[in-house]
């Protein structure tokens, strides 16, 4: 016992001494956290280790290597953005741990891109009574956008109800007649996009869902099979995408597939199915509100192969890096907004004004009441492992809006490839 | 020979020559520190502090099931887990944190029962692999009951924000510690009392220990619930810390990482269990800023794995009792003690 006082001691006095060295280098100028005359910190959460490390991990990496290219030229009004990037290992007590990290020890200026729906969820009141800037959640839960409760939180991806309603008015349209069914995860993406897909359809013939924890579907795929489905929609992450369409091959189970944009990366499925890939893969249906990664005529997709060669080690290009520095041109358009005299505040005011343009193929829906992301999706079809966009773009909302085309016409990059002031 | 020897010395001199520190006073100092550095520390600083209570009382309870009743268990995590979501349940109900953070404490008091039960009729690998399967079903039991457990997504705490201008983290320090101190409190009184002599006597030699009419079974599920109740009353902790709560959360290497952490500490101690607590937040803080330092992100994550590892075998090389046992630096007049470091090492199984 009087060890446990003394080793007590001894511990709480570490603890003190080590937080005297911590609070000198924490102040910035001017009163707001994380921002100089020349730098900008801004933090993020990712699982770049663990069960969903796979495909996301690169997300990151592709953020801070637009970031880089911005600061390699000259930065946004004088300043340099300093990207933290925390892996919480999905994780949502790691991901407490560590956003307090970035907030109260590194002294970000804003969370930016913290990656998935049970880790993000977590944190929303602790970003929020630190006043903390949350942007684009990497995630489509409709969580992100409720102005009212969480006035710093917005939101980026498509939101899965939006998603569900678009893949099923093209099951609609082009498989009039067939009989649809679901598989979904077992948590907000699986009963947000279900809800969606139900809004246009109606009761689906057959539904089934999946944990992530329990890697084997047959079950599910079995009882799919048995109810004689013509089309299944699956909400479903990359490893289960690929293994659901595997066991369907396996029990010669073959459907129309129609998977949600989060889970359809044709490199990470590629990966995941091995040599039978170009074949199970062939004609499923998909949607996307970004550039293709395999698309090289996309003037978007030149100015990310440069970054990715010159700042991120040139790693293999995904749909994963095109999502990573979408979100930062997004985020230095928005800094180039808020103007040489950034706050907290200002940051929040720019990303309400809302009217960005970038390399989205349906607008971005920020306003002060609305602070969900993009608004819509383009389908996608593979063909040859390659996907490819047909249609027009769709947008939508959560609720009961009808699903209606987007016309406009996509936009450029600057020539420099940085948004100007 | 030496063993027995050294056995005998121990404990024919122990209470005589051990004096005990009142365990009363430590809780008070330990209180008053606590608060005293809730108002020092950056509040970073003070979630990492209140992250070490909530650790310290599931370690301080494992530590007293294995070091002192030689019960191992690989499933406090599933224990944890328990207490967490029982909070969870109720203060989304009822909002009542007190109340919640109680009823945690009981219903996993009621499945330490369950399992220790089981546990009392089990021996060394057989009763490790029971405890693993604990730990190993939490994420089945969640997603086959999703309508209550919601399944991988976990479930998020409702929690009012601390009244006045107290600062959250300062608020979670203070509920932690208590929830610590109180957990050290209760432990120290039972181990020194009758049933902690009962919990050495079952783990030194059951046989010796049936005829000095101990009831070995009543000692052990005894053990185990008490360590149960101190798991709950952690995951309860957790729950309000993470505010949320998840399978993810508690992980068959959580339950792992508690049982190196009391033996990289020193195994029946509360000491050992404090160093463990502390170690369970440094190390992975540590092996971040390696890792960051390193360039690499992905490190980070495994990088902590590895870290415990190393200490792990370093430790053992070094110190076999744990940190605890490592003699803090002695005035001359204290030299004698020198002589007899055999019968302190025997003691070491001592709180």
């Amino acid at each position: 016992m009087r060890r446990t006082a003394i080793v007590l001691a001894v511990v709480l006095l570490a603890a003190g001494c080590s937080s005297g060295s911590n609070g000198s280098n924490s102040s910035g100028g001017g009163d707001t956290p994380g921002v100089t005359d020349s730098e900008v910190v801004v933090g993020t959460h990712m699982p770049l280790t663990g069960p969903a490390a796979a495909g996301y991990s690169k997300i990151a990496p592709a953020t801070k290597a637009y970031f880089d290219y911005v600061n390699a030229n000259g930065g946004v009004h004088g300043r340099k953005i300093t990207y933290k990037i925390m892996d919480d290992g999905y994780n949502p007590s790691n991901t407490q741990q560590v956003v307090r990290q970035l907030v109260l020890q590194d002294k970000v200026f804003a969370i930016l891109n913290g990656l998935g729906t049970p880790t993000h969820t977590g944190v929303l009141d602790f970003l929020k009574t630190n006043r903390v800037p949350d942007l684009f959640v990497a995630s489509g839960s409709r969580s992100w956008n409720q102005p009212d409760k969480y006035p710093g939180t917005f939101g980026f991806n498509p939101d899965y109800t939006v998603e569900g309603k678009i893949l099923a008015t093209h099951v609609k349209e082009s498989y009039a007649g067939k009989k649809v069914c679901f598989l979904g995860q077992d948590d907000d993406f699986g009963r947000d996009s279900l809800a969606g897909i139900e809004k246009v359809l109606g009761p689906v013939a057959a539904k089934e869902k999946y944990v992530t924890s329990n890697p084997n579907v047959g079950p599910q795929v079995g009882a799919l099979k048995a109810a004689g489905c013509q089309v299944v929609i699956l909400a479903t992450v990359p490893g289960f995408t690929a293994l659901t369409i595997g066991t369907a091959a396996k029990i010669a189970f073959k459907p129309q597939f129609v998977v949600s944009n989060v889970g359809a990366d044709p490199t990470t499925l590629t990966k995941l199915l091995g040599g039978a890939a170009p074949l199970l893969l062939e004609g499923v249906v998909s949607a996307n509100y970004l550039p293709l990664a395999t698309d090289d005529s996309s003037p978007w997709m030149q100015l990310y192969t440069k970054v990715n060669s010159q700042y991120n080690g040139n790693a293999e290009m995904d749909n994963n890096i095109v999502y990573g520095m979408s979100v930062a041109y997004l985020f230095v358009q928005v800094l180039q907004a808020a103007g040489k005299d950034l706050t907290r505040d200002g940051l929040i005011a720019a990303v309400e004004k809302g009217g960005y343009t970038g390399p989205g193929m349906t607008p971005l829906r920020y306003s002060a009441q609305d602070h969900s992301g993009y608004g819509g999706h383009q389908l996608t079809r593979l063909v040859k492992g390659k996907a490819t966009y047909f249609g027009t773009p769709y947008q939508t909302d959560d609720k009961e809006a009808p699903v209606t085309p987007y016309q406009a016409a996509p936009v450029a990059p600057p020539q420099n490839g940085i948004p100007p002031a | 020979m030496t063993v027995i020897r050294e056995k005998i010395v121990a404990r024919v001199d122990a209470p005589a020559t051990h004096r005990r520190i009142n365990p009363y006073l430590v809780v008070v100092v330990g209180a008053a520190l606590v608060v005293a550095l809730t108002y020092v520390l950056p509040p970073f600083r003070t979630y990492q502090l209140a992250t070490v209570g909530a650790y310290l009382c599931v370690t301080a309870g494992l530590t007293v099931l294995t070091g002192l009743n030689g019960q191992l268990s690989l499933g406090h995590g599933a224990l944890m887990a328990t207490g967490a979501y029982t909070l969870a349940l109720l203060q989304n109900r009822f909002n009542l944190l007190v109340a919640g953070i109680a009823a945690a404490v009981l219903v996993t008091t009621v499945a330490g029962a369950v399992i220790g039960l089981a546990a009392a009729r089990l021996r060394g690998p057989y009763l490790a692999g029971l405890t693993l399967a604990v730990a190993v079903v939490v994420p089945s039991v969640t997603s086959t009951f999703d309508e209550t457990f919601n399944s991988d997504q976990g479930l998020s705490v409702a929690l009012d924000p601390p009244p006045g201008t107290i600062l959250v983290e300062q608020w979670q320090a203070w509920l932690c510690w208590a929830g610590a101190l109180v957990t050290v409190l209760a432990l120290t009184l039972v181990t020194r009392g009758r049933l902690g002599r009962d919990m050495r006597a079952v783990r030194d030699d059951e046989t010796a220990a049936k005829l000095a009419g101990i009831s070995v079974a009543r000692t052990q599920v005894l053990a185990f619930v008490i360590s149960a109740a101190c798991a709950g009353l952690a995951g309860a902790l957790f729950a309000v810390l993470a505010q949320s709560v998840s399978p993810g959360a508690f992980p068959l290497t959580l339950s792992l990482f508690l049982v190196v952490a009391i033996v990289i500490g020193g195994l029946g101690r509360l000491t050992g269990a404090l160093i463990g607590a502390v170690l369970l937040v440094v190390l992975p803080a540590v092996a971040q800023d390696i890792g960051e330092a390193a360039g690499s992100q992905r490190l980070e994550g495994n990088l902590a794995l590895a870290f415990f590892g190393v200490v792990l075998v370093v430790v053992m090389l070094a110190a076999p009792g744990g940190l605890a046992s490592l003699k803090p630096p002695r005035r001359k007049a204290n030299d004698e003690t020198h002589r007899d470091r055999p019968r302190r090492r025997a003691a070491g199984r001592r709180l």
